[in-house]
């Protein structure tokens, strides 16, 4: 765990957000709503949790994070060229022909992307197999994957949750993002989920319900997760807002794959900057 | 030749060369999808139980976990039924496997129409086609019982996913257990100079024969195993078409996109010489014997020798 305050933390989140919109704006193109709903997660878990080398990013023994929503990746781009593993100039290039960051993560691509992610529901089932490999090599690291709530409706998510229990993967941590929206509109007009919570739990997984946008609750959640040796795979549920700390991308629909103006992203980074801290 | 031999099915000999390797390198892991028994991966399973994971009936999964565990630099052998770790698993496969070109090899039993008696929906005419479309995946159908422990063998020590394929019914003995393999080189089985015969899989011994039978006719025939469709041994198609020029091709296998359709590919490109093409008629199967089921789509000793006379 590294040695960094909330409040830091917290500050660090929203200049993640104010990278994501930036990427997004120059590029025109990518998922801003998804990005920011993530983003207090990502933060605390490659700033406080998880042990990564930038200069090693394939270091055997690492933390791994998988993006099963694979188009949030602006803010795992974001957090990754924060700490190094690539100069924060190609943040610029998102999208564009030739770049370590494709509109979707590619782990051949860029460095400290652990597995290639985009088509919906599949992220999961790759991370059981790198928390197996863990437990068969007898390593400490650790798996976390990022689930959508709309994702959750495909059912390899559920096969994989079962193998998960199978095996009693207590170093796999999944993220429900529960942000209640997903492409075509909310997730109870769509397909409803349910209670996500009660699904994992019936699934064998130790389940902790949070404010996915509470740093001290996400680090808190973390560091029991860590602690929890009890065979049993973890689940975070986590309630979040879409579009998270842009005031018109909040809740908003529209906002899953569109790229802001001049005029929406000026007023995006004025209202992210205010947010910051002293 | 040893067709004299007892007849095997290749799924036997994957069974038992995946239990030799997994003794050899701790790495190679089998991933089954609750159909081991009937894929023979029951010694594997007995003799190796920290190297072996069951995922139960859930194909996607068992694609998805088999790229995580390659990720940390595991062999894992995705086993199940050509029909499912084919097309079940197909999307898995590009996006998971493919696409991050990860060590993952899916071997298959129940190839083409080798599970007769099971009907349509296990029986796998597509797969070779769908699979050699995707990047990066390299696709493998073994002739006879040595081949396949010989290719499985090939497969495990070269990076790349890769597909397997097997037949769940006993096929003929054609090569001794010394014969070597390699994958992306057809193996010549007879030479000939007057039609040139490319088979895969359980065709080879219907190419064989049909050689034989040719040469009491007066036609002399060349006879290529092309058990890898991709890479396609390009050098031994463009041989056939400039030393002989015409070319039959066999398989168990729709008569698209599967090796006749490899082998067309070539020659069309060369501008010259021609192909007729041996396989699945673009039809389902159904409950019926293994020999008949061929039969009904002309997949004969028989079809060969009189399509080659004709040409």
């Amino acid at each position: 765990m590294k040695d960094i305050s909330i409040k830091e933390l917290e500050n660090t989140a929203t200049k993640m957000r104010m990278k994501v919109i930036d990427m997004i704006y120059k590029a025109q193109s990518g998922h801003p709503g998804g990005s920011l709903s993530a983003a207090d997660f990502l933060t605390a878990c490659y700033f406080y949790d998880m042990n990564v080398d930038p200069k090693d990013p394939r270091w055997p023994d690492r933390d791994r994070m998988i993006l099963s929503k694979g188009h949030v990746c602006p803010i795992q781009y974001a957090c990754l060229a924060t700490l190094g593993f690539f100069p924060e100039e190609e943040l610029d290039t998102l999208r564009k022909e030739g770049s370590k960051l494709q509109g979707h993560p590619s782990m051949n691509k860029c460095p400290g992307i652990d597995i290639s992610t985009g088509s919906l529901g599949q992220g999961l089932a790759c991370g059981v197999g790198m928390a197996m490999a863990g437990k068969m090599d007898k390593k400490n690291y650790r798996v976390y994957v990022v689930v959508g709530d709309g994702e959750s409706q495909e059912g390899e998510i559920w096969e994989a949750a079962n193998t998960a229990h199978k095996y009693q993967l207590d170093n796999l941590v999944v993220f429900l993002d529960v942000n209640h929206l997903q492409l075509d509109g909310t997730t109870d007009e769509v397909m409803p989920n349910g209670d996500l919570g009660e699904k994992f739990k019936a699934f064998g997984f130790d389940v902790i319900y949070l404010d996915g946008h509470d740093m001290a609750a996400i680090v808190k959640a973390l560091d029991d997760c860590r602690a929890a040796k009890n065979g049993k795979p973890k689940a975070l549920i986590a309630k979040t807002v879409k579009g998270k700390g842009v005031s018109y991308m909040e809740n908003q629909c529209g906002w899953h794959g569109t790229a802001p103006n001049k005029e929406q992203y000026e007023q995006a980074m004025a209202e992210l900057q205010a947010q910051l801290k002293d | 030749m040893m067709s004299e031999l007892k007849k095997i099915a290749t799924r036997d000999g994957f069974g038992e060369e995946i239990a030799a390797l997994g003794h050899e390198n701790k790495d190679i892991l089998v991933v089954d999808v609750d159909i081991g028994k009937s894929c023979k991966t029951h010694q594997f399973r007995s003799e190796l139980p920290e190297q072996y994971i069951n995922v139960g009936i859930a194909e996607q999964n068992g694609a998805g976990v088999a790229a995580g565990l390659a990720t940390c630099g595991k062999i894992p052998f995705v086993v199940t039924y050509a029909v499912f770790g084919s097309l079940r698993m197909a999307e898995m496969i590009r996006q998971e496997v493919c696409y991050p070109n990860l060590n993952v090899k899916l071997a298959c039993s129940h190839g083409g129409v080798t599970p007769a008696n099971d009907g349509a929906s296990h029986q796998c005419i597509e797969d070779m086609g769908v699979l050699r479309t995707f990047p990066n995946m390299t696709v493998i159908m073994p002739a006879d019982y040595n081949a396949a422990k010989k290719l499985v063998r090939e497969a495990a020590n070269t990076y790349g996913p890769m597909y397997l394929r097997f037949t769940r019914d006993a096929v003929a003995q054609i090569y001794g257990p010394d014969e070597q393999f390699t994958i992306g080189k057809a193996k010549q089985l007879r030479d000939g100079k007057d039609v040139a015969i490319i088979a895969n899989g359980d065709t080879v011994i219907l190419a064989i024969e049909a050689a034989k039978a040719l040469e009491a006719k007066g036609i002399s025939a060349r006879v290529l195993d092309m058990h890898t469709v991709k890479p396609l041994d390009v050098e031994a198609v463009a041989a056939c078409v400039n030393d002989i020029g015409k070319i039959i091709t066999v398989e168990d296998h729709n008569i698209i996109n599967g090796l006749g359709s490899a082998v067309c590919e070539v020659v069309a490109e060369m501008g010259k010489g021609v192909v007729k093409r041996v396989g699945i008629q673009d039809q389902f199967g159904q409950s019926a014997p293994y020999e008949r089921l061929l039969a009904i789509n002309g997949i004969t000793v028989e079809n060969i020798v009189s399509i080659a006379e004709k040409l």
